[in-house]
């Protein structure tokens, strides 16, 4: 009888070309996805030294860093003074090279980890790759992703393969149900808050439990992506009938000669009973409250009427104007925002749209939702809730990464608060002096409406 | 890329924890599509008052009088972490910066420093808090053969992979190396082809 394999053990034996020794092995990569920020930089790179693409056809390349978020943009568009340069260097390196290029004004066009999805470029069993440390959400599917550097890009691209050592494994159980109100977001925060930011340092993670299985894959996206925030080398979801039904139809996926098969290899693809793990957790998922960050790091983070630890970093305070032992609820906030590869699927706007529905957000609160990707954009006009969001006063954005993220550009001023469905709250992240409190869409709706940090649960929102 | 043997250099002390590479670079700083012109932006948000207009300030540890020749840093826990960008590692090769010494490192950060030629040394927290609190400047030698860092009164050994140690004591081109695989890369790749042909079948036409 063979020994009982995990996951993980199967995706990386399902991949392994070589053995080079001391631990790393050489890797297949099936898939790798660029963007014109970290990407354009390895296409040139490739270009200069000459090595070449192994096999453009399982390489694509998507604007979304510094595109504009502009509605009505134009094709050239940053948002970023001189950012214009890594679109149009992308398009022209992307179309030499003959890799899939979803440009600027392809319908497709989207966050990278929000359309991989959506196309079905990345699919259970897969290895995948990009250089953006937020590839990990795709292990939500059962892909095997991570995020690298554009050097080790460029070695994806030419060789086909990566030299990889073989990271821990950590098993993360998450039993029950989560309370109503209380999302993805709220599970991974948790997480981070519970076990620090290094808590899955090196680790491949995997999520299972009653909890997670009952996640959408969109709330599983969610959930995998912030494992970088808590230092893992990747997360996965073992795909399972939600995985495949999801995948049906997409772009990319297996056609009809081939999908019978491919689910049937997914269906393979879990944990064996007896697989070990180095490390386990286990969570109760009643125990879950929504959660916000206070501090500059996304371990800094606390329930919702919580108050800061009393041994809470000094650095982090005195940037956010904070005191340990203080509550952030009911802090005044200047700035919202809805959008990012973390919360900028349809069902996260759906969670804000629910409480912005036919009330209007502060008077001294810029708001702004940028859709992840123009396929939820125009399912969200369809469903109407565009009009919801701009009733309410929210600015209404065009796909990409946007405000996440400062990369020059218009943003929030100095010394503003800002509620954010984003992932970092790093110091400056959304611009300069600018303080990030990181929290589920529902709670950066309802805080933008009241002005000050506030639940979704608050007896102002009760239907 | 340079070699890396030994160094003998100032060690410049950065004692906080979770050092993110949007604060070793903020994005802001990366202005073109390339590997270089990124020093003067190396953190910007750190180690000016005022980053418009490149005012230093004074209280930044790369501003300090002695450090700076610093061509060490030396950290706490998980140096590195958040965004990918490869540039915090091409700014700081650029800057000079040729070892970093932490408690631990972002994985993809790690790697990144193995493939520019800086050095990334893990030590346990009592030897890394040994080096914070030392009055400085401190001097630091680090062999890369033997893996040891040594200053007076201090002497450390740590532990790297094979693989990324010969990319460092060689300068070598990783692509190259691989390409030496080939002939593996091909069987494998005939084999998949049968085995999971849907991995295969997204000719870019069908765009």
């Amino acid at each position: 009888m063979t020994q009982a394999q995990t996951l993980f053990d199967k995706l990386w034996s399902l991949h392994r070309v070589a053995d080079c020794g001391d631990g790393v092995d050489l890797i297949a990569i099936d898939r790798v996805c660029i963007h014109e920020r970290t990407g354009a930089v390895a296409l040139k790179g490739l270009e200069a030294s000459g090595h070449g693409i192994l096999d453009p056809a399982r390489v694509f390349a998507v604007m979304d860093h510094i595109v504009s978020f502009r509605s009505g943009r134009g094709r050239d568009e940053a948002r970023s003074p001189g950012g214009e340069v890594f679109i149009t260097e992308t398009r022209r390196l992307a179309r030499k090279a003959g890799i899939h290029l979803i440009d600027t004004d392809d319908p497709r066009q989207g966050i990278v980890h929000v359309i991989a999805p959506e196309l079905g470029i990345a699919l259970p069993g897969l290895s995948l790759v990009c250089p953006d440390s937020h590839t990990c959400s795709l292990g939500a599917l059962g892909t095997l992703a991570w995020g690298i550097g554009s050097s080790q890009t460029e070695h994806a691209m030419a060789t086909g393969t990566l030299r990889v050592a073989r990271p821990r494994q950590m098993r993360i159980t998450v039993e029950n149900s989560l309370p109503s109100g209380v999302s993805a977001k709220d599970l991974a925060l948790h997480i981070i808050a519970c076990f620090g930011v290094s808590g899955g340092q090196g680790c491949a993670i995997e999520y299972t439990g009653e909890a997670v299985s009952a996640l959408s894959i969109e709330e599983r996206l969610t959930l995998c992506n912030l494992s970088i925030e808590f230092s893992a080398f990747t997360a996965l979801i073992a795909p399972d009938e939600t995985t495949i039904d999801y995948l049906q139809g997409r772009q990319y996926a297996p056609d009809a000669s081939m999908a019978a098969a491919a689910a049937a290899n997914w269906r393979q693809l879990h944990s064996d009973q007896d697989a070990r793990f180095d490390h386990e957790i286990r969570l109760d998922a009643r125990d879950i409250r929504p959660m916000v960050s206070w501090g500059t790091s996304p371990g800094q983070s606390i329930p919702l009427g919580s108050a800061i630890p009393a041994d809470a970093d000094q650095q982090a305070l005195d940037y956010m104007e904070l005191r340990a032992g203080q509550s952030v609820d009911n802090l005044a906030i200047d700035g919202a925002f809805i959008g990012s590869c973390t919360n900028g699927r349809l069902s996260d706007l759906r969670a804000a749209a629910e409480i912005l529905a036919g009330r209007q957000v502060a008077a001294n609160v810029r708001a702004v939702c940028v859709p992840g990707s123009q396929a939820v954009r125009q399912a969200a006009e369809a469903e109407g809730l565009d009009q919801v969001f701009s009733d309410a006063g929210f600015e209404w954005g065009a796909s990409g990464c946007a405000m996440c993220f400062y990369a020059g550009g218009e943003t929030f001023p100095p010394g503003s608060r800002v509620i954010s469905s984003t992932n970092r709250n790093f110091e400056g992240r959304q611009g300069p002096g600018v303080r990030t409190h990181l929290a589920s869409p529902a709670t950066v709706a309802a805080s933008a409406v009241a002005g000050k940090i506030t639940s979704p649960a608050d007896p102002l929102f009760a239907a | 890329m340079e070699p890396f043997k030994t160094l003998t250099a100032i060690a410049a002390p950065l004692a906080i924890d979770n050092v993110d590479t949007d604060q070793i670079i903020p994005s802001r700083e990366m202005k073109s599509v390339s590997r270089s012109g990124l020093a003067d932006g190396l953190f910007a948000g750190w180690r000016y008052t005022r980053p418009a207009d490149r005012e230093p300030n004074p209280d930044f540890i790369l501003n300090k009088p002695g450090f700076e020749a610093a061509q060490i840093l030396v950290s706490g826990e998980n140096f590195g972490c958040g965004s990918s960008r490869e540039h915090a590692v091409w700014a700081l090769a650029e800057y000079g910066i040729r070892a970093i010494v932490a408690k631990s490192f972002g994985d993809i950060f790690y790697t990144n420093c193995t493939r520019n030629g800086i050095l990334p040394i893990v030590l346990p927290g009592a030897q890394v808090d040994s080096l914070l609190s030392a009055p400085p400047p401190v001097e630091l030698t680090i062999n890369l053969a033997a893996q040891t860092v040594t200053a007076p009164g201090f002497e450390a050994s740590f532990d790297i992979k094979a693989f990324p140690k010969r990319l460092l004591q060689e300068g070598l081109d990783p692509i190259g190396l691989t390409k030496l695989n080939l002939p593996e890369i091909t069987h494998f790749l005939q084999a998949d082809r049968q085995a999971r042909p849907w991995v295969y079948s997204t000719a870019p036409e069908s765009d």
